[in-house]
């Protein structure tokens, strides 16, 4: 019955030139979600270039998935390397992702052209 | 409007995903009654993580039990009650920390009812026999949040 999540990844510049790694997603983002979202994360090229997180095309997040979420900013975080952003969140789930604390490791803009900004 | 009393009862199967169709049908109902489109996604919110822990904690996702959702409303609220078979809840988990959770000593998930009390009025767990623990959420109608529907 869950919808699986689909994961692309695509290359961006942000204003100030710098190149930026985006991956959107598209589909359900709860338990299932997993595999395909940390596989992609884990095959990112290892480096520092900011990382920008699409949530444009999804259709539902539950708390597990928003706990994978939060696994992917704590690699990132250990690492200590990587910024991440994220954007084309709801209004509702832009409250939710504050409210669990996301906001404050990951920052949330309204589209792609102010996480760019 | 919705007629005051009214009540609506859907049974799903122990399997994730199915909490959808309890979202959509508390949607439907909350929509109904007047109340705004933020208030209707935070019931949606609480609903499925009330079902998802029916049918991964009471449930044990044992797909031979269902999940009962049954939604009844006054003429200023709607109660939401999901009952599963398991042996209810003994205490309601502290909030999660987003700071213990990124230094590793916090488990990433179990923030499903912290979500479910955040985002309705009322949650209570109540302990039971088999088909007797559930959980009952209500949300109020707020004139000052609820009038664009009213």
């Amino acid at each position: 019955m869950q919808v699986s999540t689909k994961v692309t990844q695509r290359a961006a510049t942000a204003a100030s030139g710098a190149a930026v790694t985006v991956l959107a997603f598209s589909g359900d983002i709860s338990s299932t979600s997993k595999e395909a979202i940390l596989a992609a994360y884990h095959g990112l090229e290892v480096g520092n270039s900011p990382l920008l997180l699409d949530f444009t095309g999804v259709d539902y997040i539950n708390s597990s998935g928003i706990a994978i979420i939060i696994q992917m900013l704590l690699e990132a975080h250990k690492a200590g390397s990587r910024s991440i952003g994220i954007f084309g969140l709801s209004a509702h789930f832009k409250k939710v992702f504050t409210m669990v604390g996301i906001s404050k490791y990951a920052n949330l803009y309204e589209d792609e052209k102010a996480a760019l900004a | 409007m919705m007629r005051s009393g009214s009540s609506v009862e859907v049974r799903i199967p122990s399997e994730l995903g199915f909490e959808k169709v309890a979202m959509s049908t508390a949607s439907s109902m909350a929509a109904l009654m007047g109340f705004s489109e933020d208030r209707i996604e935070d019931l949606k919110t609480a609903v499925a993580e009330a079902c998802i822990n029916a049918i991964e904690h009471g449930n044990q996702l044992d797909s031979s039990l269902n999940v009962g959702v049954v939604l009844s409303t006054t003429d200023d609220e709607l109660e939401v009650r999901v009952i599963d078979d398991g042996a209810g809840m003994d205490h309601v988990p502290a909030a999660p920390d987003i700071d213990r959770k990124m230094m590793g000593e916090e488990d990433t998930r179990g923030m499903g009812m912290f979500l479910i009390q955040a985002l309705v009025d009322e949650a209570e767990w109540h302990k039971g026999p088999p088909g007797k623990s559930f959980v009952r959420l209500v949300i109020r109608l707020d004139p000052a949040k609820d009038k664009e529907n009213k």
